[in-house]
């Protein structure tokens, strides 16, 4: 049983291997990709995923670009932006377009899996309620 | 070699005395000339009409006195004409003719003779005993018996008195006689007599000998001699006016004209001093405008020229002081531009050292996750713990990296830029908030001296937090072993915002103090300062359009004093006013711990 799917993006190849291991190693079940197009692509393929944790300067196509796609075409995923940036700003810019948290470079391994774990938890919650409703709605369908 | 100021000092005295003799002869000249054409024309035109007041009068006098003999003459005429010889040689009949004429002309007849062709008065009328007088040798019987009218000059004859005769010629058969009467002199003299012209002016007849044939009066020259003055010019009908000087030296007017057919001839005399004098109180009325004009002008002229000069002075100091501030502000923009350069490369390096640091942290987590995991024989090694103590050595230097990194990218780019309406009292109270934990276990005391109702300024609130934070913070820092107080103060000064945070720290030696507010520029122990903090401060309160000046004395404290101009527009990034670093540092002694 893991705690949840995530998909780690960053174009950091070693950052990105080690923080596979690091977080298979505490029950998350992460995929790896390398920048916003290859994030994209992946989550078409796998709709199981329910975190993406997302680096902000990658090349190809840069984590707000990506964040921005990513939130018009699969609204339920939750993103968590990483920054190597150091501010607060970029932070800040990547919720109002939905992102879900911020966290800065070098992060706290254990301090990640708590905020994926809040992410997949309002992500499971917001399903259920569109579940709930939707069963509203065939309940109370008229004959 | 004269100096610039002593130069400047006399082309200003030059400066100022041309413009004051410029303004002068430009106002005072014109003024001059118009007076002085006025004065001249007013003088020509007033010299003629006194003259001819005074020929006008003569000419009115002559005609009254003129009057006055032909009337006389016209009564005798018209008794010698109706009544014969014979009636005025009854005695009674001539006092009767007497005493009607004297009632009708009151005493201006004083008596009425009859003188046969002998010269011997043969009927008389009148106060004296002068009947059978003979006048036969008398100089105006010669002339009266040879003309038909007559009327002789003025002479005293055998009354001894003045008065002179008026006589008409008749013939009784065939032989001439002689009406003759006497004029009373007083009511001749008071014809001339009365006529007083302005203060000094008066009137008199001479006969052609130049005999008085007037009550001559007091001040009248010499009468042979103004005859001959005035029989210098032609004599004529029309009055004649002449200007000479008297006896006395006082130029006299006199003007004259012929009675009696040329026989007399009367004078108007008066002083030109006061047949002039309205003309010369109207000149000195006019001299004291014009005194009282070039007095005015004159003090109009300096006050002018040193406002003038006032103001040049204080534009050339303005000029130069604006050449030195703009010196400043090209050295200040090549600061600047410095700044900013570093501020980029810090910013590339920073991001570039972020990620390999972030690899090498999670490389160490790594290390910790397997060693968790690891067999007893490497749990139970002896170098367990010294393989822990590196890793935790390696986390700890990653988030020293980290906390540079971030700094030099906050140097770069500042957090949240966005201007407001920003309260310095309440931006000073929450920092100070922040600190007095710190402060307290520091054995610091903050000390708050705020002026009230202070103006908001327009800022970044939090880029101003960070700069009195980062102050703060030195502040602590400096004295963290020490213990001490920092005074915070806020007032406005004219139109600036002053902050001051006072410490009493071991202060900042003088071979650093210039160097403060450069980039990785520190004197902290090594690890504990990055050497950015002032550059931040520095780069904010330029932004702002505010100033950060330092003061400090070693073993006494240090004074940062940040300026921010009250009336700053919303978002505007106006020109930094001038840095200035102000030390007091008195000895050498490097025992400071700013940034």
């Amino acid at each position: 049983m893991t705690i949840a799917k995530v998909m780690l993006v960053d174009d950091e190849k070693p950052f990105v291997d080690t923080m596979v291991k690091r977080l298979n190693k505490r029950e998350v079940d992460i995929v790896p990709a390398y920048n916003g197009q290859e994030a994209l692509e992946k989550l078409a393929q796998d709709g199981t995923i329910e975190v993406i944790i997302l680096d902000i300067k990658m090349p190809v196509m840069d984590g707000m670009e990506a964040l921005e796609k990513i939130k018009s075409k699969h609204p339920l995923v939750e993103v968590i932006m990483l920054t190597g940036h150091g501010t607060v700003e970029t932070g800040i810019e990547g919720m109002k377009k939905g992102a879900f948290d911020y966290l800065m470079k070098p992060c706290n391994a254990d301090e990640l899996v708590e905020k994926v774990q809040e992410a997949a938890a309002k992500k499971r919650q917001h399903e259920e309620k569109i579940m709930e409703a939707r069963v509203k709605a065939i309940t109370l369908r008229k004959p | 070699m004269e100096s610039p100021e002593t130069i400047q000092q006399r082309y200003y005295r030059t400066f100022f005395r041309n413009i004051i003799f410029t303004i002068l002869v430009a106002s005072i000249t014109p003024m001059v000339i118009v007076s002085i054409f006025i004065l001249d024309n007013f003088r020509t035109s007033y010299r003629q009409k006194v003259n001819e007041h005074l020929e006008l009068v003569a000419w009115h006098h002559k005609k009254n006195i003129n009057i006055f003999l032909k009337e006389k003459l016209a009564n005798i005429r018209m008794l010698a004409y109706t009544f014969g010889f014979d009636s005025f040689n009854n005695p009674y009949f001539i006092k009767q003719k007497l005493s009607e004429l004297q009632q009708s002309y009151d005493r201006v007849f004083v008596d009425l003779g009859l003188i046969n062709h002998e010269g011997i008065q043969v009927s008389y009328a009148g106060p004296h005993a002068l009947t059978n007088a003979d006048y036969s040798k008398a100089d105006w019987f010669k002339k009266a018996i040879n003309a038909t009218y007559f009327t002789s000059d003025v002479f005293y004859g055998l009354r001894a008195e003045p008065h002179f005769i008026i006589s008409v010629r008749q013939s009784h058969n065939g032989r001439p006689w002689i009406l003759r009467a006497t004029i009373d002199f007083r009511s001749f003299n008071d014809l001339v007599e009365n006529l007083r012209i302005g203060r000094t002016g008066f009137a008199f007849i001479l006969n052609k000998a130049g005999e008085f044939q007037t009550k001559p009066s007091a001040e009248t020259e010499d009468p042979k001699a103004i005859l001959k003055l005035m029989a210098l010019d032609k004599l004529g009908q029309s009055p004649t006016v002449i200007t000479q000087k008297n006896q006395k030296g006082n130029q006299i007017i006199y003007a004259s004209v012929h009675l009696k057919q040329g026989d007399w001839m009367m004078i108007l005399q008066q002083d030109q001093k006061d047949a002039y004098a309205e003309l010369h109180n109207t000149q000195r009325i006019a001299i004291i405008i014009m005194l009282v004009g070039t007095i005015g002008i004159v003090g109009t002229s300096l006050l002018l020229s040193r406002g003038l000069l006032k103001r040049i002075s204080q534009s050339d100091r303005e000029k130069s002081q604006a050449d030195e501030e703009r010196e400043m502000m090209s050295q200040q923009v090549i600061e600047t531009g410095k700044l900013a350069s570093i501020g980029e490369l810090a910013a590339g390096i920073a991001h570039e050292i972020n990620n390999p640091v972030a690899i090498m942290v999670e490389e160490a987590g790594w290390i910790e996750d397997l060693l968790e995991e690891e067999n007893p024989p490497l749990a139970q090694s002896d170098n367990l713990d010294e393989i822990h103590r590196a890793l935790r050595q390696i986390h700890t230097q990653g988030k020293r990296c980290k906390d540079i990194t971030h700094k030099l990218l906050s140097f770069a780019r500042k957090t949240d830029s966005r201007i407001n309406e920003v309260s310095i009292n309440d931006a000073l109270d929450e920092v100070v908030y922040l600190s007095e934990q710190r402060a307290k276990y520091s054995n610091i005391k903050i000390n708050k001296h705020f002026q009230n109702n202070l103006p908001n300024i327009q800022a970044s609130e939090t880029e101003l937090q960070q700069v009195l934070l980062n102050l703060v913070n030195n502040a602590l820092d400096a004295m963290e072993k020490s213990g001490g107080e920092i005074n915070v103060r806020s007032k406005r000064k004219e139109d600036l915002l002053v902050i001051t945070l006072e410490d009493s720290g071991p202060g900042i030696a003088q071979a650093n103090i210039g160097r403060v507010f450069d980039p990785f520029f520190t004197t902290k122990p090594v690890g504990k300062g990055t050497g950015l903090g002032l550059s931040i401060c520095y780069g904010i309160i330029n932004k702002m359009g505010g100033r950060i000046d330092v003061q400090s004395e070693v073993d006494k404290g240090t004074i940062f004093t940040i300026s921010l101009p009250v009336n700053q527009s919303k978002g505007a990034q106006t020109q930094p006013l001038k840095q200035q670093v102000n030390d007091s540092v008195k000895t050498d002694d490097p025992a400071d711990g700013r940034r």
